[in-house]
């Protein structure tokens, strides 16, 4: 069944024009910084940015920042809320449960088809961004960690695959709050939509000094947290904050779609 | 093979399904008759398992739903409220997919079982082309198909033959009936009684939600106990048989007495000419309108 799921979200047309449009606007950044030379200051812009016109093999890891506070959301909200309510709107849900396939499984071989989307996309942005940075951008090797001091293009390498993972992970609230919201709609776009606007909301809080108390618990909390990776040595509280943050969220919100649709009645 | 006791299906202040005890035995080809909105697709649904029951009890092939889909449902083909499919695949990797999903779909003969359906329901030349390609008439046809593929033996079908040409409810109608003489099952729901008087043995009638009417169609068609001629003598027929004619339209009378040989001989012998005779059977028109109609007054009374 999962294997089905995977070759099904393969097979797509819409899987590939995503991951396509994921890589525009890295590719768009990379050739606007080697075509003026102007990068943002350090400090400011996106993660990593300032470094990469000197060392262009840093460029993964920028391309990875610009995507992940809208665009790599807004794909997952949208591959995610359609996973359930596409298969309702075009009936092919009913044909799918009378083959039988048990409830309980299609919701997890639809979950475990969105985390294989997010990590397809990732690491094929970030080996586009890898060709890209090499390419068109600076290429002395400076590798410089964050706090300063030089990492090897090993250690690089090495925790760059751990800033893939975490990702990954990160992106797991958002499937999972489009997943419900996907159980209960049969529009997939009332899903995607509903699951962005539990994003802004989160996005909009983090910003607000009154919402203090609850920023620790919103899931956009933690997502940059990847940078943190870079740091010597790596630091791992708010890593680890996040993992365990996306977890809850994936349990709470998983179960509730589970118990929503292993109750419903099939009517589209 | 299928069996529901007192099936009831409440959507809020609205009773959906009332109280529907349906018997399906082997062999039947059942037609299962109502009119548009009572409550034929929500009693299909709560057979599949696809609508929870508010109360009442459904068997399929002698399991308990929905909890024994598991076993149950691998033996049956469905057609639920017309075809889905994925439009980006073609006819051919639509029916692949949805074989390799839940078990019974043996990989071994898929590609065998596949070659096969599309013959059957006469897809076999398009089956590489997309199924957005496909008109509503071929997408109802993989439709049967896909519900064909794991050789069923009960096919339970909502509407089969909605957007088909006439020649392809033809054929369609007859690969039913040859899937039949197979010994496979039929449960046909459908809003078209010339379809199933032309195909059914037994027929179930629902009018808003309740069961008014389950009977083999033979006993419901069966000879009224009164004859109809046709006559262009009228007059001369009505002198004969006077008092016996209960009903006169134009050239045809209906006249009480089933031995309709003994009711030739005695015209013809009179010299009453006699162009058409015969024992007056029902139609499935006149037998679901006057279930219905009953029901209708039960309801108001």
């Amino acid at each position: 069944m999962i294997a089905v799921e995977l070759q099904k979200m393969l097979r797509r047309p819409r899987t590939w024009v995503t991951i396509l449009l994921l890589n525009a606007l890295p590719t768009l950044v990379a050739v606007l910084l080697a075509v003026t030379d102007l990068g943002p200051r350090p400090g400011t812009g996106p993660a990593f940015l300032s470094a990469v016109l000197a060392d262009g093999t840093l460029f993964p890891l920028a391309a990875l920042a610009i995507i992940l506070p809208l665009f790599l959301p807004i794909a997952v909200a949208v591959i995610a809320g359609d996973s359930v309510a596409g298969e309702a709107q075009s009936g092919t849900l009913r044909y799918l449960l009378v083959r039988p396939v048990g409830r309980t499984r299609l919701l997890v071989a639809k979950l475990i088809s969105v985390v294989a989307f997010v990590l397809l996309a990732v690491v094929i942005v970030a080996a586009t961004a890898y060709v890209v940075g090499s390419l068109l951008l600076g290429d002395q090797p400076l590798a410089a960690s964050v706090s300063g001091t030089t990492l090897t293009p090993e250690q690089v390498a090495g925790r760059t695959v751990l800033a893939i993972g975490y990702i990954t992970l990160s992106m797991l609230g958002v499937a999972a709050i489009a997943l419900l919201l996907s159980t209960v709609t049969d529009s997939p776009l009332a899903a995607a939509l509903g699951a962005l606007a539990f994003l802004i909301a989160s996005s909009l809080l983090l910003t607000l000094d009154a919402a203090e108390a609850l920023q620790p618990y919103l899931p956009t909390r933690y997502w940059l947290s990847f940078v943190d990776l870079f740091r010597d040595p790596i630091f791992w509280r708010d890593i680890l904050r996040g993992m365990g943050l996306q977890a809850v969220y994936v349990v709470v919100l998983v179960g509730a779609a589970w118990a929503n649709f292993t109750t419903k009645d099939v009517t589209s | 093979m299928i069996r529901t006791t007192a099936l009831t299906k409440r959507y809020g202040a609205i009773l959906a399904v009332d109280g529907v005890s349906l018997d399906v035995r082997a062999g039947d080809i059942y037609g299962f008759l109502g009119a548009n909105g009572s409550g034929k697709t929500t009693t299909v649904r709560m057979i599949l398992g696809l609508v929870l029951a508010t109360s009442g009890e459904v068997q399929l092939l002698g399991q308990q739903m929905p909890k024994g889909g598991r076993t149950a449902l691998p033996q049956v083909g469905a057609l639920v409220e017309g075809p889905a499919a994925y439009g980006h695949l073609s006819g051919r990797a639509n029916l692949a997919l949805l074989d390799a999903m839940g078990q019974g779909g043996v990989r071994r003969t898929r590609t065998r079982r596949i070659d096969d359906v599309l013959e059957q329901v006469g897809l076999a030349e398009v089956g590489r082309r997309p199924v957005k390609a496909y008109s509503l008439g071929m997408r109802q046809r993989l439709g049967l198909g896909a519900a064909l593929l794991r050789q069923p033996r009960l096919l339970v079908l909502d509407e089969p033959t909605n957007g088909l040409d006439p020649q392809g409810i033809r054929e369609i109608r007859e690969l039913l009936l040859h899937l039949h003489a197979r010994g496979t099952t039929v449960f046909l729901s459908s809003h078209l009684l010339a379809e199933v008087e032309q195909l059914c043995t037994r027929v179930g009638v629902l009018d808003r939600g309740r069961l008014v009417l389950q009977e083999d169609l033979a006993n419901l068609q069966a000879p009224t106990g009164r004859t109809v001629v046709h006559t262009p003598d009228h007059d001369r027929a009505r002198a004969l048989l006077d008092g016996r004619i209960e009903h006169r339209d134009g050239d045809r009378l209906v006249i009480r007495g089933a031995d309709a040989a003994e009711l030739n001989a005695l015209l013809v012998a009179d010299g009453v000419r006699v162009t058409e005779l015969g024992p007056e059977r029902r139609t499935l028109e006149q037998v679901v309108l006057a279930a219905t109609d009953t029901a209708t007054g039960q309801v108001g009374a």
